[in-house]
């Protein structure tokens, strides 16, 4: 059985004039465990969309989310947060590390609503990033690759099954979306955690065997006028 | 633990808006605080302040008046009775203790009396404690110009042992007053007692009727006679209500003390309605101050909730986080609140004291001591439910991007 599995997915949005657009339309799409799978799309293709709802951050309006043996769509939202907190790690765009917190108390965050907070495993992460002299840093006090580091870390601190990065080099530079893209994989690896990114540069696709079209997989994308 | 860091750190980076808000929420306790203890404390004072006297014979005029006057040393006095009045009462079987007090002068603001020494060493202030001269003083002389001066009195005007003034006419003091030729020795300093006789000047009883200036025909009179009975006797109490205040009509029998002075109190109901009025107000300010404070900064905690529900915190977490935050800065006010508390209190306590002598004790248990601090966390966590309900309904996907 697949570590993910998606059937009949569909979701739609009451767009600003007030039309109900249906933005998610996906037959199937699957990934195994421990599978580094990138999806390529255009910006505003509904990528973003996807991944929350693999997430279980949004409910779809039909269709199955099958991950790690729990079927997503049918789960309360409750249940949702749960599976997020212990199976899902997420890297976004924009870090969305917390300001007010160091990049240790970052990480610990990570696992704080799952497994629970390990600070031993948190250390050893941050340092796996290359980041063991900046623990009581906080966010601001970094350059934007340590920044993104620090996210890499945190997605990985619950020991999650799947990463979800949602184009997690859009910020950053050639020579450190190059780095950040390495220790991703690398340690998603390491954790034996599959990976799906979404990115839409040609580079960062060009590192992966097993690129999707996001438009291939997605109706909605196609049916758009 | 998550719930208490997420707190702190928020309380931190919050923390001119937590200052303002702990700050008007220590305003609120330690005013709440002392506006209950101040007249909890001070009614206690005045209405269990009779120890040794059980009633006061005057002239004819207000019972509160009469008491205020002779055993509180505040306000003035509603006449003179005659000496033979006095002789009457003293010779009643009933009655122990007959203490005559007279006044009419002040030393700089602080009250003189006249009466007979011997009486005065027998007066029981509290039980089983007499009014007691520091050594090496001794008691006035009754036949003599000496005085024996209050605690608190010497420590205001600087008087000791040996020093000699001149008593002022009236009760009230102004750099105008006449100033009596007759100089009076102080031979003695009270030990502090923590009654009115603290801020008292006591002196001979006919050197205060004898004093130059006031008036010859007056000279055998006195201004109310202080009353112990024997025995805890209602019955002969009774009698003497009725003898003096509904036979006669030329004196006043104010007795029992203690329902005399709560007239007092129940004349002062309005004020304290309306000081209890503002510390509730106070209170409903900082409570309204919390919730104002949280909820207008919850537009910009959004992206933060967003992403804490992103790592799996629940609907339940962050609501929760919200409400902890309000009911820790009403705690942290709480707290604060207790050097308001003392420092009102201390203000309240020290005019009380100038004016009565009445000595209020901050640190006395009372239950309002924990069960206002721990209203107003309750209150502060209740006025954390609006801004922990946005926090609740936050749309976790439209607020994981920065919105500019």
């Amino acid at each position: 059985m697949s570590l993910l599995e998606v059937a009949d997915l569909k979701k739609s949005f009451t767009a600003p004039d007030g039309i109900r657009r249906t933005i998610i339309d996906i037959p199937h799409f699957a990934v195994e465990a421990r599978q580094q799978v990138a999806l390529k799309g255009e910006s505003g293709s509904g990528k973003t969309t996807f991944l929350n709802l693999l997430a279980g951050i949004l409910r779809p309006d039909a269709g199955r989310i099958r991950l790690a043996g729990s079927d997503v769509a049918s789960l309360s939202e409750s249940a949702r947060d749960r599976l997020r907190a212990t199976t899902v790690g997420y890297i976004f765009q924009t870090f969305n590390l917390l300001q007010g917190h160091t990049c240790l108390e970052n990480v610990l965050l990570g696992m704080a609503f799952g497994p629970g907070e390990d600070r031993a495993r948190a250390v050893a992460l941050l340092e796996r990033v290359g980041l063991r002299d900046h623990l009581a840093h906080r966010p601001r006090q970094l350059s934007t690759g340590q920044q993104q580091r620090v996210a890499v870390a945190r997605a990985l601190a619950n020991r999650p099954r799947l990463v979800l990065a949602d184009e997690p080099t859009g910020n950053l530079d050639h020579a450190s979306a190059r780095e950040a893209l390495r220790l991703i994989r690398e340690t998603c690896r390491e954790n034996d955690a599959a990976l799906l990114l979404v990115s839409h540069d040609r580079d960062v696709l060009g590192e992966f065997e097993d690129v999707r079209e996001f438009a291939g997989l997605n109706r909605a994308v196609n049916d758009r006028p | 633990m998550i719930l208490a860091r997420l707190v702190l750190k928020s309380l931190r980076q919050h923390l001119l808006s937590t200052a303002v808000t702990a700050g008007a929420t220590a305003l609120a306790t330690g005013l709440l605080l002392a506006v209950w203890m101040v007249r909890d404390q001070a009614q206690a004072a005045f209405t269990g302040m009779t120890g040794g006297v059980d009633a006061v014979l005057g002239a004819r005029g207000s019972k509160l008046q009469l008491v205020l006057n002779s055993l509180f040393h505040v306000d003035t006095s509603p006449g003179n009775l005659k000496w033979e009045d006095y002789e009457e009462i003293a010779r009643h079987p009933a009655v122990a203790l007959a203490l005559p007090v007279a006044v009419g002068d002040n030393y700089r603001g602080f009250r003189i009396v006249g009466t007979l020494p011997e009486k005065l060493a027998e007066l029981e202030w509290t039980s089983g404690q007499r009014l007691t001269v520091r050594p090496p003083g001794r008691m006035f002389e009754p036949t003599l110009r000496e005085a024996v001066v209050g605690s608190f009195a010497a420590a205001k005007l600087g008087l000791k042992r040996g020093d000699v003034f001149q008593p002022y006419h009236g009760l009230n003091y102004t750099p105008q007053s006449y100033q009596h030729e007759e100089e009076y020795v102080v031979v003695g300093i009270l030990a502090p007692s923590n009654t009115p006789a603290d801020r008292v000047i006591w002196i001979p009883l006919a050197g205060l009727q004898k004093m130059g200036g006031h008036d010859p025909a007056a000279a055998d009179e006195i201004s109310a006679v202080l009353l112990k009975f024997k025995a805890d006797n209602p019955l002969t109490a009774r009698q003497l209500d009725s003898l003096y205040n509904k036979q006669g009509n030329r004196l006043t029998f104010a007795w029992p003390i203690a329902q005399v002075v709560a007239q007092l109190f129940d004349r002062l109901a309005w004020l304290d309605r309306v000081l209890a009025l503002v510390a509730y107000l106070v209170v409903a300010i900082a409570a309204g101050s919390i919730l104002a404070s949280i909820y207008n900064s919850m537009n910009e905690r959004r992206r933060e909730i967003a992403i804490l529900r992103a790592l799996g915190a629940r609907r339940r977490t962050v609501f929760g986080a919200v409400v902890l935050e309000s009911a820790a800065i009403a705690g942290i006010g709480a707290m604060i609140g207790f050097a308001v508390y003392a420092a009102v209190f201390g203000i309240a306590g020290s005019i009380l004291r100038a004016q009565t002598g009445v000595v209020l004790d901050p640190l006395a248990w009372h239950p309002v001591l924990v069960l206002a601090p721990l209203g107003i966390v309750a209150l502060g966590a209740l006025a954390g439910v609006v801004p922990a309900w946005k926090a609740y309904r936050t749309d976790v996907a439209d607020n994981l991007t920065p919105h500019s």
